[in-house]
C-alpha cells in the first residue's frame, strides 16, 4: 500500500473534526497496539484499531471512509479501558462513522431487511443498529 | 422495600422471561417493584460524539419520569438500558451547560432535571441494598450440582466509571450463583463482546463470536450460561442456529437470565420462566438436575 503523507492532510479540517467529535487528542497515541491486541472484532477488520488512529492522525480520510473496520466496531469499549494513554478509541471510530453518516450516507436501510429478520431480532438490536448506522 | 423500575422495550416482549423471573425473585425477597407508569425507549446506545445532545433526551426524560414518581432511584434489568440511562445521567451531571440546554428544550416537562436520580442495576441492588447475605436463607431449592458460567458482556462493566464491578474480572454474578447453591464456572470470555447489534446486518459475525464464547464455556464444563442483557441472550441463544451451520462440530448449550435461576431457587412455577422464548431448551438439563 502506498500512502502519501502531506502537511495539508495532517492539518486538514478532517483531523480537527475527528478530534472535536470524539473529544480525543489523536497525537497522544504512540502506537503500542494494545487496542488491537484486545479487540474482539479484528478477525473481521481490514485495518486494525491502532491503524485507524494512525490514519486519523495523518488525516487520511479516504482510507478510513472506505474501510470495513469502522462498521465492524460495536463500541464494546475494551480498547478504551485498556489504552495506556487514556484515549477513547471507540469514540474516534464513532467520529469517523458520524462524519460519513452526517453526509446522509446511511450504512443500513430498513427496506433491505425482510419482515422475518425484523421480527426475529429483539427491539434493542434494531434500535441500536439504526442509531449506529444511520444519520 | 419499594423499588421504582424502568423496564425498557425488550423486557415487554422478547425478554418477558427476564422481567417475570426478576419480579418473582424480588417479591420473594420482600421487595415491591413499582414500574414507572409512563416511560419511553432509552435509545439503547449512549451517544459517543461530543455534540450529540439530542440523543441524551430520551434517557433523561425517563429520569424525569422517576422524579414524577416521587423517587430518586431507578432500577433496570436490561444491561443496555442501564448503561444508556446511567451514562446519560453522568454526562449531564458533568455538563451543566448541556443540561441547561436540554431542560430548555424540554420546557413542557413539569420538572426541571438536575441530575439527581440514581440509576442502579438489579445486581447492585441485590448486593448493596437487599444484601447478598440475606439471599441465602430465602433459597428453597438450591441449584445443587448445576455448573453455571456467568457472561457479563460489555454494558454492565464498561466504561469503568459506570461499571457495577471490576472491569476485567467481574465476579458479582458468580457470588450470587454460589449463594443460590450452584457451582460458578470461570471462563476467559466473560466480558468479551458478543457482537451486539451487528446481529441485524451481520449475523454471521455474531455466530463466530457466539462460537468462541460458548466453546470456551464448554471447555470449562459449564451446564448453562447466565446473562443479564436481552441482546446478549439473543446472540448467544438464538444465533446458535447460525453457529452450528458455520461450525458443524459445535454443541448447543442453554442460555438463561440470572434471574431465572434465582426464581428457580426461590421455588417459582414453570410458567414464570417462559421457556418458549428460548431457542435452546434449558428444560432437559434443569430436569436432569432435579430443578424443574
Amino acid at each position: 500500500m502506498i500512502v502519501n503523507i502531506s502537511k495539508k492532510k495532517v492539518k486538514s479540517d478532517f483531523v480537527t473534526k475527528v478530534e472535536e467529535l470524539s473529544g480525543q487528542n489523536l497525537l497522544a497515541c504512540y502506537q503500542c497496539g494494545k487496542c488491537s491486541a484486545g479487540c474482539p472484532a479484528i478477525s473481521q477488520m481490514d485495518i486494525l484499531p491502532n491503524q485507524i488512529i494512525r490514519l486519523a492522525q495523518l488525516g487520511l480520510k479516504n482510507e478510513l471512509f472506505k474501510s470495513k473496520s469502522i462498521w465492524v466496531c460495536a463500541s464494546c469499549m475494551t480498547c478504551n479501558t485498556r489504552c495506556p494513554k487514556g484515549i477513547n478509541v471507540a469514540e474516534v471510530i464513532e467520529a469517523v462513522r458520524q462524519i460519513l453518516l452526517r453526509k446522509r450516507k446511511d450504512h443500513v436501510e430498513l427496506k433491505d431487511l425482510s419482515e422475518e429478520e425484523k421480527r426475529e431480532v429483539p427491539p434493542i438490536a434494531l434500535i441500536a443498529c439504526f442509531r449506529k448506522f444511520t444519520s | 422495600m419499594k423499588l421504582t423500575y424502568y423496564p425498557g422495550c425488550t423486557l415487554k416482549n422478547k425478554a418477558e422471561n427476564f422481567e417475570n423471573s426478576a419480579i418473582f425473585a424480588l417479591n420473594h425477597l420482600g421487595v415491591e417493584v413499582q414500574e414507572l407508569s409512563r416511560w419511553n425507549c432509552c435509545g439503547t446506545v449512549f451517544s459517543l460524539t461530543t455534540d450529540d445532545l439530542m440523543h441524551h433526551l430520551a434517557p433523561i426524560r425517563n429520569l424525569i419520569r422517576v422524579k414524577e414518581a416521587n423517587s430518586d432511584k431507578v432500577m433496570t434489568l436490561c444491561a443496555m438500558c442501564f448503561n444508556t440511562l446511567k451514562r446519560a445521567n453522568e454526562y449531564m451531571k458533568n455538563d451543566p451547560e448541556g443540561l441547561d440546554k436540554l431542560n430548555q428544550f424540554m420546557y413542557r416537562e413539569k420538572i426541571k432535571y438536575d441530575g439527581d436520580v440514581e440509576v442502579l442495576h438489579l445486581l447492585e441492588l441485590l448486593k448493596d441494598e437487599v444484601k447478598f447475605e440475606n439471599i441465602k436463607s430465602k433459597v428453597v431449592k438450591p441449584l445443587t450440582d448445576l455448573k453455571v458460567a456467568s457472561y457479563y458482556g460489555c454494558y454492565l462493566v464498561r466504561p469503568q466509571e459506570i461499571g457495577i464491578d471490576d472491569v476485567e474480572n467481574p465476579t458479582i454474578i458468580e457470588e450470587l450463583i454460589s449463594l443460590l447453591g450452584g457451582i460458578p464456572v470461570d471462563f476467559p470470555y466473560k466480558t468479551e463482546c458478543c457482537g451486539s447489534y451487528q446481529t441485524v446486518d451481520k449475523p454471521e459475525v455474531v455466530a463466530e463470536r457466539t462460537f468462541q464464547i460458548l466453546q470456551s464455556v464448554q471447555k470449562n464444563q459449564a451446564d448453562v450460561v447466565v446473562v443479564s442483557c436481552p441482546l446478549c441472550a439473543f446472540n448467544l441463544d438464538h444465533r446458535q442456529k447460525e453457529t452450528i451451520q458455520i461450525f458443524p462440530g459445535f454443541k448447543n448449550i442453554p442460555i438463561l437470565y440470572f434471574t431465572q435461576l434465582m426464581a428457580i431457587a426461590f421455588g417459582c412455577s414453570e410458567d414464570i420462566l417462559k421457556f418458549n422464548l428460548h431457542y435452546i431448551d434449558p428444560k432437559p438439563i434443569l430436569q436432569e438436575k432435579g430443578l424443574i
